[in-house]
């Protein structure tokens, strides 16, 4: 079967004052039809730089130096701003990290809404209107029709964020980029917006890229699990096999800092020392190795992507090795 | 398509009535519409043609003509309803003039940046630069100084103010999510800069206008008391002060010029005040 969508070999630099900054790195990865897969990995380690590459939206400085990202078969790499409108919002989509400036806060909720159904359905005003109370409703806001009518400013960050989820969904897209959905909201409505993602996801069957720094949140909803270091895919496993088998030190080092509700009550938090290195696109070998408890001299030397079991690789020469223990 | 207006109204209703919360604003409103009523109306108020010499040579105001009349016998009441329509129209158009390029240039500049953004800022810096009065001695001298070539003047010559504004605008909201969003969304670009980016800036571009309105008023009223700007006899606030020029009017004949230059003022202050009072009402992250 044909992926949904195919990165091959995807790398993304920025123009810095030194040169460029590679701060995606080579990475290969892909999503199937109706799949959820995870990014899960620290600040500053390519995640959004990856997911905005992948939209088109990298903006000024940052460019597309290699590779290709494939959707349902066409490059959309190769093609125009035109084209690329045809399959945005159409097809795939995405949701930002940050609710409060997401909607445009001179126009009512209503309006926004209705304006991207329009967009891309043929419907009359009237019948994007419905449509619109509909999706408002199926995100689980309260009074579909009196929210309509009122600007952003006058909700709060959850329900703001629904109001982007209604947007994402209004034209059915195969594909949602999700860029830290719940990073500026409570925890409370964290889980409950995780859990309604989860929910349109099952019900619609569209395929979807979490991308987040909580590890926490991804066992709940992913398919698959990649981990992305320094700009790299360091780890990509199913997620029952990652929680249980996980084979990169980092990615073990970042289940640790997870604290579990059987955690004896004074279990410090656990951190990882040290952090994402600076301009690591000059390191040679293993990214992690400042980092790691395992390091050695093989670490110096480039990581290829190691098959550790079915499904599950990594780039760590030491754990192929069986120098670490499980 | 119902819900729609009633969204519209009610925005305007939220802009009106933090209006009104600025008293200073309300009355210059009034004094604006008031006289720009009377403007409108010259035809119907004037007592007299306002070209027509009805009375005696600079003849202090009388029952007959209510603000007396000029050095050559016409009505001053009547020239001056018609210069402030000249006056008005001249501030208007070279308003719309210059918000219509500067948003224009402002809004390729901060969209595209770049090489876009690189020529039309050296552009505008070098139009800021540029002394108008002698761009209009220029034009004065190549075409003929006349109303439309002082309206095409002040309208070329004031854009760049506005462009720095929306294009200072544009830089901020196309970084911000919800054009991204846009982006995402597959709206195409006319969409994006005319439908979205814009509205977000009316507000300032709206306050700025107001003093560019005020400010091209008084250039008008400067060149034409220089004898540059509207020709007599058409009458303008600006060439009706003219006559005070003179030693003699000055002194002895304050009716030519005192009331020009109070309505000069008042028109100036009130559409200052009401720009004032728009910047808060408009402002769409006030809460009021």
């Amino acid at each position: 079967m044909s992926h949904l969508l195919e990165v091959q070999g995807l790398t993304t630099a920025f123009k810095g004052d030194y040169g460029e900054n590679i701060s995606v790195d080579h990475i290969h990865f892909h999503v199937d039809e109706g799949e959820v897969v995870c990014i899960v990995g620290e600040s500053g380690c390519g995640k959004s730089v990856t997911s905005l590459s992948i939209m088109g939206l990298l903006g000024r400085g940052g460019a597309v130096t290699d590779g290709s990202v494939f959707f349902a078969g066409k490059n959309l790499l190769s093609m125009t701003e035109k084209e690329l409108d045809q399959i945005r919002g159409d097809q795939m989509t995405m949701i930002f990290q940050d609710p409060l400036t997401s909607l445009n806060p001179v126009f009512t909720v209503g309006s926004q809404i209705t304006e991207s159904i329009r967009a891309h359905m043929h419907l009359s005003k009237a019948d994007a209107v419905k449509r619109a109370e509909q999706l408002l409703g199926k995100v689980g806001m309260p009074d579909p029709h009196g929210i309509m009518k009122k600007y952003p400013h006058t909700l709060s960050g959850g329900m703001r964020q629904r109001v982007m989820i209604a947007m994402a969904l209004s034209c059915n897209p195969r594909l949602l980029i999700a860029d830290e959905p719940t990073t500026a909201l409570d925890v409370t409505i964290q889980a409950q917006i995780m859990e309604l993602l989860g929910e349109l996801q099952k019900e619609t069957g569209m395929s979807m890229i979490l991308i987040t720094h909580d590890i926490g949140l991804v066992a709940n909803m992913a398919d698959r699990v990649l981990v992305m270091y320094a700009g790299q895919i360091i780890e990509e496993a199913p997620v029952k096999e990652l929680f249980q088998n996980p084979r990169h030190p980092y990615t073990r080092a970042l289940l640790d800092t997870v604290p579990t509700i059987r955690d004896d009550k004074d279990r410090q938090l656990v951190s990882i020392p040290g952090i994402v290195p600076e301009s690591y696109d000059r390191i040679e070998g293993c990214r992690f190795a400042d980092r790691c408890r395992y390091r050695r001299a093989e670490c110096d030397r480039r990581q290829e992507d190691y098959q550790f079991a079915p499904h599950h690789t990594g780039k760590c020469i030491v754990m192929k090795e069986g120098g670490i223990p499980l | 398509m119902e819900r729609k207006d009633i969204t519209n109204e009610s925005y305007f209703q939220t802009v009106f009535r933090r209006f009104r919360h600025h008293r200073l604003a309300m009355v210059s409103l009034v004094v604006v519409a008031v006289l720009g009523g009377a403007a409108l109306l010259a035809p119907v108020l004037a007592p007299y043609q306002p070209d027509e010499i009805v009375g005696t040579f600079s003849g202090a105001p009388s029952k007959e003509f209510w603000l007396g009349t000029d050095q050559i016998g016409r009505d001053v009441f009547s020239r001056l309803l018609y210069a402030m329509r000249i006056s008005l129209l001249v501030g208007i158009l070279a308003t719309l003039i210059s918000t219509a390029v500067g948003v224009v240039l402002g809004l390729i500049a901060g969209y595209f940046g770049g090489v876009a953004d690189m020529l039309i800022m050296r552009f505008t810096d070098m139009v800021m630069s540029f002394p108008y009065i002698l761009l209009v001695l220029v034009a004065a001298a190549i075409f003929k100084p006349g109303l439309w070539n002082i309206i095409l003047i002040l309208g070329f010559v004031d854009w760049p103010g506005i462009a720095r504004l929306v294009r200072g605008n544009v830089l901020n909201l196309r970084e911000t999510n919800f054009i991204k969003g846009n982006i995402v969304a597959g709206m195409p670009l006319r969409h994006i800069l005319f439908s979205e980016i814009l509205p977000n800036t009316v507000a300032p571009i709206l306050v700025y206008a107001t003093s560019v309105l005020a400010l091209s008023m008084l250039d008008e009223a400067a060149l034409s008391f220089l004898g540059l700007g509207v020709q007599p006899p058409t009458a303008s606030l600006g060439n009706m002060l003219n006559g005070a020029q003179s030693l003699t009017v000055l002194t002895r004949q304050p009716w030519l010029w005192i009331p020009a230059g109070v309505l000069i003022v008042v028109l100036v202050m009130a559409i200052n005040f009401i720009g004032d009072a728009l910047r808060d009402a408009v402002d769409p992250n006030s809460r009021r």
